[in-house]
């Protein structure tokens, strides 16, 4: 149980990066760029895991009295999640313009196109 | 070279990106003994400084509140950024008002009754959640950013039990361009108003309230949740408009069918309406 | 004690489903297909974010990846799709 989360998150990059390596369609590897940042949040959380801690929020009871997991970790992945879907919007939306203008979304074909 | 070579060569590649992981990895001190100094330290002195006892949201307006800057500019750029990209091309045509009403009323199958009974009951219920998330972040799990998403879930809503003229109507680019810019502008004015009065840059200069955790506890954190709510709001709702618009009513140059008349279609100058 | 071992064999169960999730999102192809899988790859996180007692985090994760980021998906896949025949 000590190294296991950190294992899934080299596993999940890994599955990743194959998705996207072995790809044939635009789409599909914008997914797995979803996929491969999702294992960066895994990570952010178990780096900050306190073994017995309970979540960073006090108003029901007072603090200094059970141990706390950590919070700044849990801030930086909470707007990394929202910031993602914006960014992967855009990648979207340049996807669609690739597809107005070469009628395809094949990346080994788009790489043959000259414009 | 070929598909065969290609993954060999990923192969390669990934075994040693997954042996640098794991040797880093090995340098941490396991999961569930975190040793560190910030975080308790923070925790130590949160509620006694800032009367707000969701601390994550302390930490990302206050004392991180830097950095929650940058990433709602990113946000914002990413939104309009869409808009440049998904511009009109040379050769597409933006239907005129009565090929739009022929858009809306395409022979598609409809949708069942289920399914907008139930979006347009849950439109209220999903305004209220927003709302109640997105200006309550110094109390509970809660804050701007969810807030915001979840009142564009509304708006998607409202497209799901009606039809594509009522989203459009609830949809104006200039009140959606405006909500934005309060909400992007709104953050760093807050900041800039710190440094006017003397104090370093996103400084809590309003007063902290009495009860901990209480809804007017907390000073610019209340205030700053709500700017980034407004503001993410807008922004999907753009992006999810400009989506909408580029799927459904922009269209490349096909025959058209013969019921309507063939519009006579100029060379269009390129850029925004 | 027992709540602590509780914990941990939730959280180990959690991590393999994700490490599985990730796999059958990469191998699915059919675009439609796929936002619907990554929408319940996205709930498993969220899952996993309660077991790591972060909230917050299983709070956005539920809106954007379950939520908002297959809706943006379908909507561009609603773009670049053959037209009917």
């Amino acid at each position: 149980m000590q190294i296991f989360p950190f294992l899934v998150v080299a596993w999940i990059v890994a599955v990743g990066l194959y998705g996207l390596v072995t790809s044939r369609d635009l789409i599909h590897q914008i997914v797995c760029l979803i996929v491969v940042q999702s294992s960066t949040y895994v990570l952010l959380l178990g780096v900050g895991y306190v073994t017995g801690g309970i979540a960073p929020y006090f108003s029901d009871i007072s603090p200094h009295t059970k141990p706390v997991v950590d919070p700044v970790v849990q801030a930086l992945a909470l707007t990394d999640v929202v910031v993602e879907a914006a960014v992967t919007a855009l990648l979207l939306a340049f996807a669609i313009q690739a597809y107005k203008r070469f009628g395809t979304l094949d990346p080994h074909e788009l790489a043959e196109l000259k414009g | 070279m070929t598909p065969r070579q290609r993954l060999v060569l990923f192969a390669v590649a990934v075994t040693g990106l997954v042996g640098c992981y794991l040797w880093a990895f090995s340098g941490l001190p396991g999961f569930g003994n975190y040793p560190g100094p910030y975080g308790q330290a923070i925790l130590a002195h949160a509620i006694t400084q800032t009367h707000a006892t969701g601390v994550v949201s302390a930490i990302n307006f206050e004392y991180r509140g830097f950095d929650t800057v940058g990433e709602e500019f990113i946000l914002f750029t990413a939104a309009a950024g869409m808009s440049v990209v998904l511009r009109r091309l040379r050769n597409e045509r933006k239907d005129p008002p009565e090929q739009l009403e022929a858009a809306a009323a395409r022979d598609v199958p409809r949708t069942s009754p289920a399914v907008r009974g139930v979006a347009l009951l849950l439109v209220a219920p999903t305004v209220v959640l927003g709302w109640w998330l997105g200006t309550h972040a110094q109390t509970n799990p809660s804050g701007g950013f969810q807030g915001g998403v979840v009142l564009a879930t509304a708006f998607m809503l409202v497209y799901l039990s009606g039809d594509l003229r009522t989203a459009r109507r609830l949809r104006t680019e200039t009140v959606v361009d405006a909500a934005e810019a309060i909400g992007a502008g709104g953050f760093a004015a807050v900041g800039v108003t710190a440094v006017a009065l003397g104090f370093p840059y996103l400084y809590n200069f309003l007063p902290l309230g009495k009860i901990p955790g209480s809804v007017s506890s907390s000073g610019t954190i209340a205030l700053i949740s709500l700017l980034v709510g407004i503001e993410v709001a807008a922004a999907f709702v753009a992006i999810i408009g400009e989506l909408l618009e580029q799927s459904l009513i922009v269209r490349q140059p096909t025959p058209a069918p013969p019921s309507q008349p063939q519009p006579a279609s100029p060379p269009q100058p390129e850029g925004t309406d | 004690m027992i709540a602590n071992g509780l914990m941990d064999t939730l959280q180990i169960v959690i991590l393999v489903l994700v490490a599985a999730g990730a796999l059958v999102v990469v191998r699915t192809r059919d675009r439609v297909r796929l936002v619907l899988v990554l929408s319940v790859y996205g709930i498993l996180l969220a899952v996993l974010f309660f077991a790591f007692q972060a909230p917050d985090v299983a709070l956005s994760e539920i809106t954007v990846g379950a939520v908002a980021l297959p809706l943006i998906l379908l909507l561009a896949i609603a773009k670049v799709r053959k037209p009917e025949p």
